[in-house]
């Protein structure tokens, strides 16, 4: 069974609330931000990925280097 | 400096969720909106957009945006203004706080937005914080705000305020 997309509309003139299923121009306006959005976090998600990473590779350079622990997080903070 | 709140309208999430939340026909008889927003979705993300449309109209919006979560920042410009959530990956019951302004909403020059968001998480590292400045270029009153989401979560709620002098 497919999902039923709701609208709330509140008239803020009348007060009067109606809630109705999405239209079918506003499911297309909404999968498009969607698609956009998912774009979006991948790409945030792969920075984070790689600054972690490169987080990682220098501390155990630092770490080879002699330095303690505390040392070298004071330096990569 | 306009500083009298009125809440005009509340929308809530119902057990079913909302993909849209619409405020229409707001009255002119103030001079600035402002929308107070505690929201999460039902998308499997630790963040979520809510997109802020003006007068069902999709074009003309630009902005700037700066969002920090974890140790990453991002920031840029955009064709659309969101308030950025919870998602559903996030620890169960926490709601997002967001908080939308539009001064002069009446106006027949260009109108601006700001917004500013947050995200509580009891999982450290977990939470986002920011804030837009936008623009949409119509010259057209404000009659109508949609917030449109993958879906709020039930109990989500939006309030919108006109705020006048008087």
């Amino acid at each position: 069974m497919s999902e039923i997309l709701t609208a709330i509309e509140v008239n803020c003139t009348t007060g009067e609330v109606t809630e109705r299923p999405l239209t079918s121009e506003e499911i297309t306006q909404r999968e498009a931000t969607a698609a956009e959005f998912a774009i979006k976090e991948a790409e945030r998600q792969a920075i984070a990925e790689a600054e972690a990473e490169a987080k990682a590779s220098g501390l155990a350079k630092l770490l080879a280097l002699g330095l303690t622990e505390a040392e070298a997080n004071a330096l990569i903070k | 400096m306009a500083n009298t709140f009125a809440a005009i309208a509340t929308a809530t999430a119902g057990s079913g969720g909302l993909a849209s939340i619409q405020f229409t026909s707001i009255p002119n008889t103030y001079t600035d909106l402002c929308i107070k927003l505690s929201a999460r979705t039902t998308n499997a993300y630790f963040r979520d957009s809510v997109e802020i449309r003006f007068n069902s109209v999709n074009a003309n919006l630009a902005c700037t945006f700066i969002i920090g979560q974890t140790s990453t920042v991002s920031a840029g410009p955009a064709s659309v203004v969101t308030v950025e959530v919870e998602g559903n990956t996030n620890n169960a019951n926490l709601f997002s706080i967001g908080d939308i302004y539009i001064p002069s909403y009446r106006s027949s020059n260009y109108k601006n937005v700001s917004v500013t968001y947050g995200s509580p998480n009891t999982t450290s590292g977990s939470n986002a914080i920011g804030m837009t400045s936008g623009i949409w270029s119509d010259t057209s009153a404000i009659t109508s705000i949609i917030l449109t989401s993958a879906s709020f979560m039930q109990y989500s709620t939006a309030t919108l305020y006109g705020i006048k002098n008087t």
